[in-house]
């Protein structure tokens, strides 16, 4: 627990030397000399990356490559477990870490691995709560938003005659959909998803992910997974990290049809990981 | 989406942090609340206690009123003596049950055992001095230091059971098979290699316990009841060190009440040095590992 | 607490009770083993009867008493040994006030520092902290007590009371002539002495929520103390057992609150005012009951003492239980 009594700690900032113009204006967040350590273990080493906004950018790579710690740098999460990071990540050409934590995760929403509703409230109450602790939507405004983000994770069908009843009475696809719905209600611009089908069954990942594909009209998405065939499927850019580096990233197709590292080749084609 | 109003902070926002920071601060001041009693009881125990604190208080005996002096010897005889009898009875009593609760304690009855340990940890200790008295005053017709080793002794028997249960539980499996493997017998097997490995563990519960009953005024006030003379004998009132500082806490003499604080400050230093000897045998056992 | 959740991890059925030594029948067993066995289980026994035996013996020495007042006992506000007329309601009313007090100054202080032992103290504060409100914990009562006589007694009746008195008289829970010895020097002692206790098993019961939970609130924007006051939500029976354990410390709590309360049987809306609990009255008057009648009376109160006890640590395991089996499982 690296927190301090009031505030979550300032990382260290180093600021990015170079910061290239042109390509990067269609970026809605940059990483960049992104290290992670824990302890005195690293995790990052000199991470750079562009996210584009309203495209699916998969992370993969072999477990403990870390994918995660790389998403959790982006709506500073790492730090919470106790995780330091320099380097610098921007959302929107400003320093996140620069700016309130609690103001960049609202912008910057979450999907965790495994489903974590809150288990003392009503399924309405769980979508409902982020919006009441951000103050965002007004009294009358919020039994339709929390509708609509149902809606848009594909859960109100399902659950709108039972929206008193607790979250975690749902099966895990849903606690999950419940979780994705929590995190649009409060209407962040980009949502990370941190394997967010792996603890479920194959016809609850197939709704996450066309869930996800409905979601990047409106939302940069991040999602990490170590399911090949996933990101194949859901992402249009992919990055394959490996032990703690960003070997590569490109277009989708073009990772998994022609990858130009050997050691992204073989983690596709399964000689590892 | 990204104007440079969603980075200014609302006036909400700002409440939200303020409120955070307030909220926080409060749970540092009550962690830092609790010091303050702690603090100033050691303070005062040690102020008011180390004036009186000489051998005399270690090897006399407590002078008639008026006369200035004088020490606890048969006090602190009476509360080893005190210790010493509810030991007896506890210890084998508590370790016996923990034991079976941790090889047999499979079954219904063991859950209602569980269950009545619990409830007798939470049994006030005056209770247990009434219950001493009904059974060991009353037949006797005097009060006397077995009723309160007995008294003692109940109280000691949850502690003892739970640790030693616990201990008894943490010895892995593979230890009992091989004894048995080698033919041994398993009340062999339970007395000479797994009560063998728990023993250290079993040693804390039992410090815990004799920390627990050594510090107890309560169940000895109308059983062991107190006596302003030397006794070592089990038959007949004894003193202790608690009961003797109610006594001179109360009394209207300044001399006494200084001596209630060296008798404080003598069973504070007692009960620490019995959970040193805890942390020390908990942590040598890690060490052997 | 432990205990429960592990007993069904191990098997003790199959050791020894398969095959003798030399493998002669499968039911047949060593003579040890049986003796080692139903021994130990005659210890178990004893403990179980020990239980049984001392309600026994109190509801048995309470005969008289219960036998002459019957419920009245509870309700009756007098208590007069010359006239032989007993009634514990003074006790009684003594007990619950003493502990309410207490549990309304330490919940809040308790929570407050389970929370920053759990959620905000870096680890190297942690455990140096944890120890030191523990050892408030090993405190022996009668050292609280003594403690109480010689300077928060006074503390209070030359500070706090004229403050109170001076401010708040309009709340008749403050009013009266400042003795010291009375309902508030009892509830503030026993206090401080229920504060390690709520305070430890708060901070467990806060350790046990998944972190996920933690980091679910955080995700969506919530401020640290809003996700503090998520997680609360989900710890709040444990915290509510945590509590229900402190009152029955308080409840059963002898030395401290007799030498500090003022020991007189009397209702009073004033807490400056002395008072009497049952724990007390047993401590202060057991040893003066000359007649049969006068200790019966007293062992009553132990009964109704024990009783409460019971109920109250029955209910408080339960809930402190049901939450780590939760999160073990």
């Amino acid at each position: 627990m690296q927190e301090t009594l009031i505030e979550e700690p300032r990382t260290q900032i180093q600021k990015p030397t170079v910061r290239p113009m042109t390509e990067q204006l269609s970026a809605k967040m940059i990483a960049r000399n992104v290290n992670a350590f824990f302890g005195k273990l690293q995790a990052l080493y000199d991470i750079n990356m562009d996210i584009h906004s309203n495209r699916v950018l998969a992370i993969i790579g072999p477990s403990g490559c870390g994918k995660s710690t790389f998403l959790r740098c982006l709506n500073r999460m790492h730090e919470v477990a106790g995780g330091l990071m320099t380097g610098s990540v921007t959302l929107d050409g400003r320093d996140i870490y620069e700016t309130d934590a609690v103001l960049i995760r609202k912008r910057i929403g979450m999907v965790f691995q495994k489903p974590n509703p809150f288990p003392t409230m009503s399924i309405y109450d769980n979508v409902a709560v982020g919006l009441r602790l951000n103050g965002i939507a007004s009294k009358k405004e919020i039994p339709e938003i929390v509708e609509r983000s149902l809606k848009q994770a594909a859960l109100w069908d399902e659950v709108k005659d039972k929206l008193d009843k607790s979250g975690v009475s749902l099966s895990g696809g849903q606690q999950q959909r419940l979780c994705i719905a929590r995190t649009l209600a409060v209407h962040p611009e980009v949502i990370l998803m941190d394997e967010p089908a792996s603890a479920l069954d194959p016809i609850a990942t197939a709704k996450i992910e066309e869930l996800i594909y409905e979601l990047k009209k409106d939302y940069t998405i991040v999602i990490v997974t170590h399911n090949m065939q996933q990101a194949a499927r859901v992402s249009d850019t992919t990055s394959f990290f490996y032990l703690g580096k960003l070997i590569e990233t490109g277009e989708t197709k073009t990772i998994f049809t022609s990858p130009s590292k050997k050691q992204t080749e073989d983690y596709i084609t399964g000689r590892f990981g | 989406m990204s104007t440079e109003a969603t980075y200014t902070p609302s006036l909400k926002f700002s409440w939200r942090k303020l409120w955070n920071r307030v909220m926080l601060g409060l749970c540092l001041a009550s962690a830092l609340a609790a010091l303050v009693p702690l603090l100033l009881i050691f303070f005062y125990t040690i102020s008011k206690g180390a004036g009186y604190l000489n051998l005399d208080f270690f090897l006399e005996m407590p002078k008639p009123v008026g006369e200035e002096g004088g020490g606890m010897a048969n006090a602190i005889v009476g509360t080893i003596i005190l210790i010493a009898t509810g030991s007896s009875i506890g210890l084998p009593v508590g370790i016996l049950t923990g034991v079976y609760l941790a090889e047999f304690g499979n079954n219904k009855f063991a859950n209602l055992v569980r269950f009545m340990t619990d409830v007798l940890s939470g049994v006030p200790s005056i209770v247990a001095g009434v219950v001493a008295y009904t059974l060991v005053v009353i037949p006797m017709k005097h009060f006397s230091a077995l009723a309160g080793g007995v008294a003692m002794a109940i109280l000691m028997i949850p502690t003892v059971t739970r640790t030693t249960e616990e201990m008894v539980r943490l010895v892995p499996d593979s230890f009992r098979e091989a004894g048995l493997a080698l033919g041994i017998p398993r009340w062999k097997t339970t007395i000479q290699i797994v009560l063998r490995t728990a023993f250290r563990g079993i040693v804390t519960g039992v410090l815990l316990a004799i920390a627990r009953i050594a510090g107890e005024t309560a169940p000895l006030l109308f059983t062991a009841l107190g006596n302003r003379f030397w006794s070592t004998d089990l038959d007949q009132p004894i003193a202790s060190l608690t009961v003797f500082i109610y006594d001179y806490a109360k009394a209207p003499f300044e001399d006494w009440n200084n001596q209630a604080w060296t008798a404080a400050l003598v069973l504070i230093v007692l009960i620490s040095l019995l959970s040193f000897a805890v942390r020390f045998v908990t942590r040598s056992r890690y060490n052997n590992r | 607490m432990q205990t429960l959740t592990q007993q069904s991890s191990r098997q003790t059925a199959p050791l020894g009770t398969r095959h003798t030594n030399n493998g002669v029948s499968v039911r047949k067993r060593n003579f040890g083993d049986v003796l080692f066995k139903y021994t130990t289980m005659s210890f178990a026994a004893f403990v179980l009867l020990l239980v049984v035996l001392m309600g026994y013996e109190m509801y048995a020495g309470s005969s008289l008493s219960l036998e002459k007042f019957g419920w009245e006992f509870l309700t009756n506000t007098t208590w007069d040994p010359v006239m032989e007329e007993y009634g514990a309601l003074p006790f009684i009313f003594g007990t619950l006030v003493s502990s309410f007090l207490a549990l309304v100054i330490a919940l809040p202080l308790s929570i407050g520092i389970a929370i920053f032992l759990s959620e905000i103290a870096p680890q190297w504060l942690e455990k140096p902290l944890s120890f030191l409100i523990e050892l408030l914990a090993g405190i022996p009562s009668i050292v609280y007590g003594l403690w109480g006589i010689f300077v928060l007694v006074p503390w209070i009746r030359t500070t706090i009371e004229p403050f109170l008195s001076e401010y708040f008289e309009f709340i008749p829970l403050f009013r009266g002539a400042p003795y010291g010895f009375g309902m508030l020097a009892a509830g503030l002692i026993l206090s401080i002495m229920v504060l390690p206790i709520i305070a430890s098993i708060s901070r467990d019961v806060l350790k046990a929520v998944p972190q996920s939970q933690r980091e679910a609130s955080l995700a969506i924007g919530a401020t640290k103390w809003e996700s503090i006051r998520i997680i609360l939500m989900d710890a709040k029976s444990g915290i509510f057992g945590a509590t229900l354990l402190g009152l029955g410390r308080a409840i059963g709590e002898t030395m401290a609150v007799t030498m500090v309360i003022g020991n007189r049987p009397v209702i009073s809306a004033s807490l400056f005012d002395p008072g009497y609990t049952m724990a007390s009255v047993l401590a202060n008057e057991f040893t003066e009951a000359t007649t049969s009648m006068y200790l019966s009376a007293l062992i009553e109160i132990s009964f109704v003492l024990f009783v409460m006890t019971i109920i109250i640590n029955a209910l408080a395991r339960l809930l402190v239980w049901s939450v780590t089996k939760q999160t073990t499982a």
